[in-house]
């Protein structure tokens, strides 16, 4: 097996890894980008509405504390303060470099960046009303700042391993993570890429979940990853089920639509969000809307044949608004919903959407492990940032418009701290050949394996499992059982068939490695949400239907030796302002 | 019953391309072509190959050739395509095929980082974001929203004779939205580069990308504005 070495390698081509990449790269620093698919295809090319933060363009006064309390609030309490702080505060200068870099925003009449209220948001701590803090470019603006980061990335001569496929990670004697070891889809070659810095922005799992708004590509490899390597993930039952999914489709329609004057109604053309958030109504935190909106159609005021979803209004903002602002919602809903947002509602339902646990780290985007003292303890050589890592500023729910700002943020300052951590000299014993070989040990297994079941209907019954067992409402004796389906079906995930053996763009290959990551990420999921015995933010409990701040105030840890959950600490002490006390949550 | 023919090539067995035929009931429902092919690969056949990513039209890796015309798999609604239960899948023409329904896009790419699609600003940055009307903004709208399918260039006769020196249209609608962008001041530049017989003049105003861009864009005005700079530049 080859071995390429770098200074620095990111595993992830979204906006998360080409942040950091760029960071490396723009220092002169031998970086090299490994995706799975060109870094243009990569998930975050997806999101719509914007990057929440505080720049002060549509309020001349806004102040990025106010984002923090909103942010700290949104996470039901569990978001880390430090974490929040860094990132609502360091946000607007990681803002106006993306646009010195050349994104497209969208500009107000005085020519600065345009910026839309969207849920969650308020000014003066609450106080002063709806705030608008989202940047947007049109409803396109992760296409917007994927497009940028690549063409930087390009400007800076990072390097690009395009459709390359991380398998597993390699660490050395002490530990340390030395790399990676991937395979060139177009060819099959396996090489080991060796670094002194190993990044995860392998991005989210949504497809986990059979209804969900995620790309295909959205396995969890990081996840997986880490998980194999003995690497804890954190508040992995913290999922975000999106309100408005379109109906059928899954396909995300953005919560800038509601930001921009729309909102739902039930069969019975009510705005049934006044009933369940009087002041922030449709814009109220994603997990209270889509629990209103699954009550709704429990109660019996669905639309449609089935009443099993409800409806998006937009019709009244008026053609040159909707095309203005959200000519690619206009675009979909054509598209998936056979509707026109011009003149009917759209057909919407809450959607998986989010990962808000993952790999916990520090700012420095450093990878945590957690010892059975609950100490923390840096893993040398794995960094973390984007969905896949879980620093923690999104708790137990995350407010929109604040998943492009943490991989933005966090990307770059993983990038600024490995620079300097490079600069200062970075020092990791040689792996063993035993080390490397072990990490192929997957890919090995799974290319000599004869028999096993099929991919899809494998993939099919985890995601089912998850849909029914682990969705919106969650009940323990359900989750249990849904446990034990998990249970049994690890074996056969592990065992799974690989008829096509060709080295050549082999794509079931990949999808037989993807599902791998898929069962770890559901599996984790799956037991930390039993294990938490309250109901906070996106995990709701119907037999634990309060917040339990005495007990779960905390972080969920999951270790995959022995299934094992533990609980840690969170941050509360932020250093330029006043500590934000849990207070009870209502919009 | 709907009759599937997909292209399929496997470079380590196959001496030759040839078309494989599938039996696919869409039980009514009018799926797009992504969904069929996705069926056909976890119900018949893993190694049908081609690629896939976020399944609403905003990544681009599915641009297709699908009977007869260049798209994207996953906004193509049977509807839109199938006359007489017939779906004909293809390679995107004019690059070479890796395998099956996958092309090597390197030539296009090539194509794109040629234009040096990046703002280039010779003036300090200001501590805030550099200011734009939104009218000098909306000289973007048309041009910024490319996904890079390559759907427009592959359908380009002059990018399948040229590839290696006509930039095409997705590489010159990237060219034009610099140019276009009141906050580039490499405009010189940029057209300097763009000044020889190939790189722009080379389009012939066929419009099969206009015809076919998933994403209802007009490169050949594109080539036109750039077209018209570089002419006034030569006067």
């Amino acid at each position: 097996m080859r071995t390429i070495s770098f200074d620095g390698v990111i595993v992830g081509g979204g906006g998360a890894g080409m942040r950091a990449a760029l960071q490396l790269s723009q220092s002169g620093y031998k970086t090299a980008v490994i995706s799975k698919v060109f870094p243009t295809r990569s998930h975050t090319v997806s999101a719509q509405g914007g990057i929440t933060c505080a720049i002060a363009s549509s309020d001349p006064n806004d102040d990025w504390r106010w984002h923090m309390y909103d942010t700290v609030k949104g996470s039901d309490y569990i978001g880390d303060q430090d974490a929040i702080e860094y990132m609502c505060s360091v946000g607007p200068e990681a803002i106006f470099e993306l646009e010195h870099m050349g994104l497209p925003f969208s500009r107000t009449e005085e020519g600065r960046i345009y910026q839309r209220p969207f849920g969650g948001q308020s000014k003066d701590y609450g106080k002063g009303g709806q705030a608008a803090r989202t940047c947007a470019a049109a409803d396109r603006t992760g296409h917007a700042l994927l497009h940028t980061l690549y063409q930087n990335n390009v400007k800076n001569e990072t390097v690009f391993f395009n459709e390359w496929f991380a398998v597993d990670l390699v660490k050395n004697q002490d530990g340390a993570v030395t790399g990676v070891i991937a395979i060139c889809i177009e060819t099959g070659e396996t090489v080991f890429v060796k670094s002194k810095a190993t990044v995860f922005a392998t991005g989210g799992a949504g497809r986990i979940y059979a209804s969900t708004t995620n790309a295909h590509i959205n396995t969890g490899d990081g996840i997986g990853m880490g998980l194999r390597a003995g690497v804890p993930v954190q508040d992995m039952e913290m999922w975000q089920f999106h309100p408005t999914g379109i109906y059928g489709a899954g396909t995300l329609v953005t919560e800038g639509c509601r930001g921009e004057g729309g909102y739902l109604v039930n069969k019975d053309g009510e705005r049934f969000m006044e009933r369940y958030a009087p002041n922030a109504k449709d814009l109220a935190g994603r997990d209270v809307v889509a629990r209103s909106m699954v009550l709704e159609i429990l109660e019996g005021r669905g639309c449609g044949e089935h009443g099993d979803h409800v409806k998006l209004k937009l019709d009244h903002l008026g053609e040159d608004v909707l095309e203005s602002r959200l000519p690619g919602i206009c675009e979909l809903s054509r598209t998936f919903a056979h509707v026109d947002p011009v003149k009917e509602p759209i057909p919407v339902v809450p959607t998986c959407h989010y990962m808000m646990g993952g790999i916990p780290t520090n700012v420095n985007g450093q990878a945590i492990t957690v010892d059975d003292q609950g100490n923390d303890h840096i893993i040398p050589g794995l960094y973390a940032c984007g969905e896949v890592a879980c620093v923690s500023v999104h708790g137990a729910n995350r407010l929109g418009g604040n998943s492009l700002l943490d991989l933005v943020v966090f990307g770059r300052a993983s990038g600024l701290f490995i620079e300097s951590a490079l600069r200062d000299g970075i020092e990791l014993r040689e792996s063993a050949q035993s080390d490397i070989d072990a990490a192929g040990d997957r890919l090995r297994h799974l290319n000599e394996n004869s028999g096993g079941e099929n991919v899809a209907e494998l993939r099919r019954e985890l995601q089912s499992t998850m849909q029914n067992h682990f969705g919106v409402f969650r009940r323990g004796d359900f989750m249990q059982e849904g446990i034990a389906k998990l249970a049994e079906l690890r074996g056969r995930v592990e065992s799974v068939s690989l008829d096509d053996k060709s080295d050549a763009f082999n794509t079931a290959r990949i999808e037989a490695l993807e599902l791998q990551n898929l069962f770890e990420v559901a599996e984790a999921t799956a037991v930390v949400a039993e294990a938490r015995n309250e109901s906070r933010g996106a995990h709701a409990r119907e037999d634990f239907t309060e917040r339990d701040d005495e007990n779960w105030l905390c972080h969920s840890v999951y270790h995959s030796e022995g299934k094992k959950v533990s609980k840690r600490g969170v941050n509360f002490t932020p250093s330029t302002v006043e500590t934000f006390e849990p207070q009870i949550r209502s919009y | 019953m709907l009759q599937v023919s997909i292209y399929r090539y496997n470079p380590e067995v196959d001496s030759a391309p040839h078309m494989q035929e599938f039996e696919f009931d869409t039980e009514g429902k009018d799926l797009m072509v992504l969904d069929v092919l996705e069926a056909i690969k976890a119900g018949h056949d893993s190694s049908v190959t081609y690629r896939r990513s976020c399944r609403e039209g905003v990544c681009g890796s599915d641009g297709l050739n699908i009977n007869g015309k260049n798209g994207l798999a996953c906004i193509t609604p049977l509807s839109e395509t199938v006359k007489n239960d017939k779906l004909v899948v293809r390679p995107l023409p004019g690059l070479p095929v890796i395998r099956d329904l996958v092309v090597d896009m390197s030539l296009f790419y090539a194509q794109y980082e040629k234009i040096q699609p990046f703002l280039k600003n010779n003036s300090p940055a200001p501590a805030i974001e550099r200011l734009q009307s939104p009218e000098d903004r909306s000289q973007l709208d048309g041009l910024y929203e490319c996904i890079l399918c390559a759907c427009c260039s592959t359908s380009c006769p002059s990018f399948w004779w040229n590839p290696d020196r006509f930039i095409g249209p997705a590489g010159l609608l990237q060219a034009y939205r610099f140019l276009a962008d009141t906050r580039d001041t490499a405009t010189d530049e940029r057209l300097s580069k763009l000044d020889d017989p190939f790189s722009v003049f080379r389009c012939h105003g066929i419009q099969n990308c206009v015809n076919v861009c998933p994403k209802g864009l007009n490169p050949t005005k594109a080539i036109g504005h750039i077209r018209t700079m570089l002419l006034n530049r030569a006067t």
